[in-house]
């Protein structure tokens, strides 16, 4: 068990327990905040787009030739990460993403 | 021009759920329409994961999203169902009485309005409506400075096109407007794409050739007064910008799927979706059934398996609004001949 830090869209900082082998999305919605995660952790929707703090980027693996793929779908940051392709572990407690906006 | 048709059942969504519902009506001998706004039918198998395998479909240990598609179009040819696509569902009105239901069914822009005695709606997730990128104001410029879709192409002839992505419709709209375009800008945020190797090159060429710009980098802001577009700020990853003057911009950055009208049908709904019961999976409103991803009842599984079999169920309580008279037997398609000639299979 560990945490992850996750700010939602109008700034507020919530901390989420975390169980490892889950996906950060899983986390987050399971936690009732709101993201979307449209299509359940398929790499296809970009709906889970979050942005990683700048010191745990290096810590996560770099995304997938799909995950970039989804990222073109959103107006991204350097920091973007679909948090469906975060999977946690123990590694990551502590963990601080912030929601990305959605489009209308 | 408003084409008015009249039909047994109006199908709302050509997804895996609402085709398979044509052929389990057709059978009954219920005639329908289908109407989707997408270009194409198959809703999100054909549109989130044409390519990706499917494991759990009885019968087939594995089949890819489109080539499920396929084989449910082969099924339900013997029935000719008449495809509306391209076309939303905007308002559905009731007619008739609770017994002897009644609807007349209209799409956007008046299109084409349809009565029917029964609708299914089979709307999955929603319609599929293209991403808006969340650009401060960007609504102020919808319709003048901004387009989601290219409907004509003479709209942009002279002007100054900004086309922003890296896909397919990106990529095949620069190549299409550039001969038109006054001069014609391509930003993505890197410098791979995910569209057809042929018209990536093709692009790259016009590039070469100086007949068009590309740039690497995103939009952060609108410029000029709303509704008209004078440019964009661009963003590059390392956090510098610069201006890119234009008097259109055409964002495609895929779909996403929207409740839309559905809200304003008069249906319960809970959290999004419709609840229904499950004998027939009938809404609120008799002679509305709801099937597939949209529905919700307890021990709802959103799987193309569930709504198959939702379909069934619900096309024999239709059956009781489009022939009252008539008593249902119950057949199977192995060993009934009746069937077996509806299905042009029949000896
Ligand atoms: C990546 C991914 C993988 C999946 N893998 C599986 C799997 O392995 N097994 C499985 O069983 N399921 C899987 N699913 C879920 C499965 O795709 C859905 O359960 C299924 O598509 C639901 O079918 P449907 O016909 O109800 O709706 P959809 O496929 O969502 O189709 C609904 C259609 O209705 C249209 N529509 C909606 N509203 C309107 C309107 N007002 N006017 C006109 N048209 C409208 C939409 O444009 C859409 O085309 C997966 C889903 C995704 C995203
Ligand atoms: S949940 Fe769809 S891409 Fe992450």
């Amino acid at each position: 068990m560990g945490v992850i830090h996750v700010t939602d869209r109008s700034g507020q900082r919530h901390t989420l327990e975390a169980l490892e082998g889950w996906r950060v999305m899983e986390i987050i919605r399971d936690w009732g905040l709101p993201l979307e995660g449209l299509c359940g952790g398929a790499c296809e929707c970009a709906t889970c787009h979050v942005y990683v703090a700048e010191e745990w980027l290096s810590k996560l693996h770099p995304p997938s030739e799909e995950e970039e793929d989804q990222l073109d779908t959103v107006v991204t940051r350097p920091n973007s990460r679909l948090s469906c392709q975060i999977i946690w572990t123990p590694a990551l407690d502590g963990l601080e993403v912030t929601l990305a906006p959605t489009g209308s | 021009m408003t084409d008015h048709i009249e039909t047994d059942v109006v199908i709302i969504g050509a997804g895996p759920v609402g085709l398979f519902a044509v052929f389990e009506l057709g059978l009954l001998d219920i005639r329908c329409h289908v109407i989707d706004i997408l270009p194409k039918v198959g809703g999100q198998c054909a549109e989130l994961y044409p390519e990706k395998p499917i494991y759990d479909i009885p019968g087939f240990p594995m089949i890819t999203g489109q080539g499920l598609v396929d084989n449910l179009m082969a099924q339900i040819e013997p029935f000719h169902p008449t495809f509306h696509l391209n076309q939303m569902v905007e308002s559905i009105e009731t007619l008739g009485t609770p017994e002897a239901p009644l609807f007349r069914v209209k799409t956007a822009e008046g299109e084409t309005t349809f009565t029917c005695k029964s609708i299914l709606i089979a709307a999955g997730g929603g319609s599929f409506q293209p991403k808006k990128p969340p650009i401060d104001q960007i609504e102020a410029y919808e319709g003048t400075g901004v387009f989601y879709a290219v409907r004509h192409m003479e709209m942009f002839r002279d002007k100054r096109i900004l086309i922003v992505g890296g896909g397919d419709s990106a990529l095949d709209w620069t190549v299409n407007l550039q001969p038109l375009a006054k001069r014609l800008t391509l930003l993505h945020r890197r410098d791979a794409f995910r569209a057809a190797p042929h018209t990536v090159e093709k692009m790259r060429a016009l590039v070469a050739a100086g007949a068009m710009d590309l740039h690497l980098g995103q939009v952060s802001a609108l410029k000029g007064p709303a509704p008209v577009l004078e440019g964009v700020t661009v963003r590059k990853d390392d956090g510098s910008t610069f201006d890119i003057a234009c008097d259109v911009m055409l964002p495609f950055f895929g779909l996403t799927m929207k409740l839309g009208p559905i809200a304003d049908w008069g249906l319960n709904l809970h959290e999004n979706l419709i609840p229904v019961d499950t004998e027939k999976f009938e809404t609120n409103v008799p002679g509305i059934f709801a099937i597939g991803d949209i529905n919700t009842y307890p021990g709802k599984l959103k799987l193309i398996l569930s709504g198959f079999h939702e379909g069934a169920l619900a096309a024999q309580k239709v059956h009781r609004y489009v022939y009252p008279e008539k008593k249902l037997l119950f057949q199977y398609t192995t060993s009934s001949t009746s069937l077996q000639k509806k299905l042009g299979v029949a000896a």
